[in-house]
């Protein structure tokens, strides 16, 4: 269902979406092209990340993992200084030292990009507990997969969260449904011994509730409750949201294996072909959110066409200013060990 | 000028720290160890209970939360107790503070002190013995602080407190007996400028933390041997006052380094390369390197003296490097 928003807001989701998808389509027809070295993307989480995490404010922190890309868009970052950084050049949002893997903007909200799984969890409580000692109303959003709570700190950090009441959002897109133990009817990630991952922060005492991942409404509601608890005082939240693994993520090296997205087969069934139908059909939550909004008539399909020109357009454009922009100076590797010092 | 104990100095400079910026927020509850003078902090917790956080069992969680709360704006100072416990957090301290700011292009900073007890204290064995300072110094993005007497613990940990920058505060609970003075209005201490607590033109000892105790107490014993030597305590490791090294040595032409890290690849080590590589033609004598032994520290006595640089090896070594026979 639709997130409870105005249809202009809803069309600014949708935007970001298939922005968050263009993206990843393009950096993978280009790394078929140059070696740009490994890189995690984010197609199939969209209907997560982009509603849950565009309402965030400004000055709330976000802490993510190597499975960043479609989070820094969801809090508008702008795909140029993005692609700049993945391709370790100097106009990059971290001056060509962090990469995909690092990739943080902190005047989007984020500060830092640790990609040790489990590595952004401790950071995250340990920023709600900054920002609740300072006083303030902003949150901190913990944005995991379901393989960082096979972590230590998970457990550490979590039980930290809880007892201090901290602001704090974890998120948790679980994307290894599909995983060998799932299909064998075992449990929801292929090496988590729990039946139910919600169970592993509701032991602590923390809010917890599992959402699909394909439901748009659900996360922009259950983020919108979370955020407002965390802001009142009402301490953290664990929202597990339940997404499918793209069939493209599934190598090793992602591949456009579902092709580029047509938007077209939102509303015409004809185009999809037999071949990865069911993600088409009803797995793909791009497709799936503009045939709700079409159903809703917040947008017609020529308006979805246009939307998806000027993202499409926006990307390459962004692609282009990265190809375009130089490499750092090789000295410039000796720059920002430390910050600088007064003596 | 007032004198104070090292422990006593340990609390005046969280309580300055504390009063004088209200970003200061304390972790951790074992600043003074289990030691008789651990009670000693318990006035400032009493009196400041909003700035100071009792973490639960967790250091991989505490200390990471200290590094979280750093990003969002606090100045934590965040207690590991002791050294070997950061083992446990070393996945946040190394792979997370030390990389933030650089890895994000300087975006980020992360103004934290990290602070831990190192060393053999006597009964710790191998797991409550050692000192990581090495290895975090093998870790670009960390300033290392190695205090030796109450003055220069507050001076630097006052400039660890204002830095931007991830703060190992390196301790000894062997120190905190220590007496010295500490001038009324005591004033923040540079990073990178080392202190010579003893001059002598015969042999240059390069000591850090506890070691420089011992080192001041093996000069003056040789000094009755006809023996005269410089200690040079550099007070920060990161960043390091090389110049001050060299020129000890220039002067002397003879180096013995005093480490209480493992002898492969600890501090003590990269002061000898670094010598060695920068004033080769200053030497007299070949550099000496006296650390703990390689091998786990052991718990009995006898054994742990056995692997520690005591007083007496320090001694031992003292005379070789200068060639003269024992002053027995």
């Amino acid at each position: 269902m639709l997130p409870d928003l105005e249809p202009e807001a809803l069309v600014v989701l949708l935007e970001r979406m298939i922005v968050a998808r263009r993206f990843e389509e393009e950096l993978i027809e280009l790394a078929g092209d140059r070696d740009i070295g490994h890189f995690h993307v984010y197609i199939g989480q969209e209907s997560t990340g982009i509603p849950a995490l565009s309402l965030l404010e400004q000055g709330d922190l976000s802490f993510t993992n190597h499975r960043n890309h479609g989070h820094l868009i969801a809090r508008g970052a702008e795909p140029g200084p993005m692609y700049a950084e993945i391709l370790g050049r100097a106009t990059g949002y971290c001056r060509g030292k962090g990469g995909t893997l690092h990739l943080a903007s902190a005047e989007h909200g984020f500060p830092t990009t640790s990609s040790v799984t489990s590595g952004c969890i401790p950071l995250a409580v340990g920023a709600g507990m900054g920002l609740q000692r300072l006083g303030s109303d902003r949150v901190s959003v913990c944005l995991v997969g379901d393989g960082a709570l096979e972590e230590g700190a998970w457990h550490e950090s979590a039980n930290i969260a809880a007892m201090e009441r901290l602001p704090v959002v974890f998120l948790c897109e679980n994307n290894s449904l599909e995983a060998l133990g799932q299909r064998a009817g075992e449990y929801p990630s292929s090496t988590m011994a729990a039946s139910d991952l919600t169970e592993l922060a509701s032991v602590f005492g923390i809010e917890s509730v599992a959402i699909d991942g394909l439901d748009t409404r659900a996360a922009h509601q259950t983020m919108t409750e979370a955020v407002h608890r965390a802001r009142s005082g009402g301490g953290p939240t664990f929202i597990e949201a339940r997404t499918v693994r793209w069939p493209g993520n599934r190598p090793i090296w992602p591949e456009l294996a579902t092709g580029k997205t047509d938007l077209s087969m939102a509303w015409d069934a004809s185009l999809i072909r037999p071949e990865h139908a069911i993600w088409h059909r009803e797995q793909d939550g791009l497709l799936g959110f503009v045939r709700e909004l079409l159903d809703s008539g917040c947008v017609t399909s020529d308006a979805a066409l246009g939307l998806d020109k000027r993202a499409t357009e926006r990307v390459r454009e962004g692609l282009a200013f990265a190809l375009d922009s130089p490499y750092p100076e090789p000295e410039e590797a000796l720059e920002h060990v430390f910050a600088p010092r007064g003596d | 000028m007032p004198r104070m104990l090292y422990a006593e100095a340990v609390v005046e400079v969280l309580r300055r720290s504390v009063e004088g910026d209200d970003r200061v927020h304390l972790m951790g509850q074992y600043f003074l160890g289990l030691t008789p003078h651990r009670t000693m902090v318990g006035d400032l917790y009493r009196q400041y209970p909003d700035r100071v956080y009792f973490p639960p069992i967790a250091e991989l969680g505490y200390v990471g939360a200290g590094i979280g709360a750093a990003i969002a704006g606090l100045r934590p100072i965040v207690d590991c107790a002791t050294a070997s416990f950061t083992f446990q957090a070393f996945a946040q301290i190394l792979n997370e503070a030390a990389n933030i700011h650089y890895m994000s292009g300087g975006q980020t900073s992360v103004p934290m002190v990290i602070h831990y007890n190192h060393g053999v204290r006597g009964g710790g064995a191998a797991q409550h013995s050692h000192s990581p300072q090495a290895m975090m110094w093998n870790t670009p993005g960390l300033e290392i602080i190695t205090p030796s007497n109450p003055a220069d613990l507050i001076g630097l940990v006052l400039t660890a407190v204002a830095s931007d920058n991830p703060t190992i505060w390196v301790d000894h609970v062997r120190l905190f007996d220590i007496e010295g003075e500490v001038p009324e209005n005591i004033e923040p201490i540079p990073f990178g400028r080392a202190s010579i607590p003893r001059e002598g033109t015969d042999l240059t000892i390069f000591a850090s933390s506890w070691m420089v105790r011992r080192s001041l107490e093996a000069a003056e014993l040789l000094a009755s041997e006809g023996i005269s030597v410089e200690v040079v305590d550099p007070r920060t490791l990161v960043p390091l006052d090389e110049e001050a090294i060299l020129r000890s040595v220039a002067k002397t032409g003879r180096l013995l380094v005093v480490d209480e890290c493992h002898l492969r690849c600890g501090v003590g080590s990269e002061i000898a390369a670094t010598v060695a590589e920068h004033a080769y033609g200053d030497l007299l004598a070949p550099i000496r390197r006296l650390a703990t032994l390689d091998v786990p520290v052991p718990f009995s006595p006898p054994l742990e003296q056995y692997v520690e640089p005591t007083t007496a090896k320090i001694l031992a070594a003292a005379r070789s490097v200068t060639g003269v026979q024992s002053g027995a």
